[in-house]
């Protein structure tokens, strides 16, 4: 038996409201398996579950505020024989009525739901003539019509949540952002460090490969940046990862969290996962996903969970130098500011490159600015073999 | 296609990107990436909408010939088919 919990969602979160579970006792959920949803200060977030399991009990009604580390849920695997039945008050099922009693998977539960789509009107190919995502994208296709309803109440309205206007998002946003940034004044004693890099040949580089793709298929100078600071933490691993428990835990993973800014204000910082085994194509895939959902309100728990360093990239405002907060438990922070031709001079010559000033905000508690600085280094070096990345 | 017809693709393409503004108060020369706070990522968004509706591909090169609106027009009549 599996205990599912109110995630923590970052530093700033000490509660969450469930707001729809799009899973029922008995159903089978799958590792990644969208299975509801929770509301935080920030935003309303897709809860996942990490491995295949079975859905034993429902414990937390769609509605309730609860701590993080409340159980929500109980999972068992696939082979556990089934608990006996919980007290009434505790087993109460939160899917929709209308979905009861058809098999489709969460997801395709959630899709359909999002599209107006009646199930019982879809054929399920699935196990057992399970309803699937792609049978509801096909029937989608096929130009089923939603089911003749009037506009579905939200899920929040269901759950008995009074909708929130855009000032209530944005007070929620600011007082979560003012937690987590009050914390880490509070507890990190920071150092900065900044260096100017010389992006003259990764910028060239850049521009020769836009040059073979279709707009579709595009990079930008992020990405270049992001896989530069993953390689780099691969040489310096003490500055990814946690302070927790009085002690420097670093990761072996490198999960880099990106500060998105939203247009209605504020910002969320989701981590793309791996950054240092994936190619620029894939980075730059997973960066313009991570951004349309941050900015659609539709992140993950664990997009928000595993940031081990977080990049501040302020590249497109006339900003030269980010000296950034650390989001803890991390213990660093990366800052790029424009590129702005400058003079420069080398071997003897004054020139003008295009410069990047970068920065690191790095916890004194976990490193010194030695580590600090060997990072900047490597950083530079990485950078000036940009077709090496 | 008419000047109205792409001016009205671009507003499209903004609109999604800034649904709070209309674009239609813009200065024809203001800068519409200062003015409507679009990253490059949004930018890259926007030409890849006008890469889809009016099939144009606009090279890197040439970013810096699409700063306004008017200069957007302009640059897009030149090229739409």
């Amino acid at each position: 038996m599996a205990e599912y919990t109110m995630p923590s969602l970052g530093a700033d979160m000490e509660e969450g409201t469930v707001i729809e579970w799009n899973i029922k006792p008995g159903d089978h959920v799958r590792r990644g398996d969208i299975i509801g949803v929770v509301r935080t200060e920030k935003a309303d977030v897709d809860m996942e579950v990490w491995e295949d399991a079975v859905v034993d009990r429902i414990l937390a009604k769609p509605g309730e505020t609860l701590p993080v580390g409340a159980v929500l849920a109980i999972f068992r695997g696939e082979t556990e024989a089934k608990q006996p039945a919980p007290p009434p008050s505790e087993a109460k099922p939160a899917a929709p009525e209308e979905v009861e009693h058809i098999h489709a998977s969460p997801l395709a539960q959630r899709i359909a739901k999002e599209l107006g789509l009646d199930l019982n009107r879809i054929h399920g190919t699935g196990p057992h003539g399970a309803i699937t995502q792609a049978d509801v994208e096909n029937a989608a296709k096929a130009g089923e019509k939603p089911a003749p309803e009037k506009a579905p109440p939200t899920a929040a309205a269901e759950a008995g949540l009074p909708e929130r206007t855009a000032a209530d998002v944005q007070a929620g946003m600011r007082r979560a952002i003012a937690a987590a940034m009050a914390r880490s004044n509070r507890e990190i004693p920071h150092y900065y460090l900044e260096t100017r890099i010389n992006m003259d040949r990764a910028l060239r580089f850049l521009e020769a490969e836009n040059q073979k793709r279709s707009v579709h298929d595009r990079l930008l100078i992020a990405v270049v940046l992001i896989k530069a600071v993953a390689k780099a933490l691969n040489e310096v691993p003490e500055l990814n990862g946690y302070w927790k428990d009085d002690r420097l835990q670093p990761q072996e993973s490198i999960h880099i969290g990106l500060a998105i800014s939203l247009r209605q204000g504020g910002l969320v910082i989701p981590a793309i996962h791996d950054a240092d085994t994936k190619s620029l194509d894939e980075l730059m895939q997973a960066m313009s996903d991570l951004i349309t959902r941050a900015r659609t309100g539709r992140l993950r728990t664990s997009e928000l969970t595993d940031g081990t360093i977080t990049i501040t990239h302020l590249g497109d405002l006339g900003v030269e130098t980010v000296y950034g907060v650390i989001y803890p438990p991390q213990v660093a922070l990366i800052g790029f500011g424009r590129i702005i031709d400058s003079p420069w001079a080398e071997n003897g010559m004054l020139g003008i490159r295009p410069v990047l000033t970068a920065t690191i905000a790095g916890d004194h508690r976990a490193t010194d600015g030695h580590r600090g600085a060997q990072f900047l280094t490597t950083l530079n070096r990485l950078l000036q073999e940009p077709e090496k990345l | 296609m008419t000047e109205s017809a792409i001016r009205e693709a671009i507003f499209k393409g903004l609109k999604k990107i800034a649904p709070e503004v209309n674009p239609g108060d813009l200065a024809p020369g203001e800068n519409l990436r200062e003015a409507l706070d679009i990253d490059s990522f949004d930018f890259l968004n926007l030409l890849i909408g006008f890469h889809d509706s009016l099939g144009v591909d606009i090279p890197e090169s040439d970013y810096g010939k699409l700063t306004t609106l008017d200069a957007m027009v302009s640059y897009l009549s030149q090229r739409v088919t």
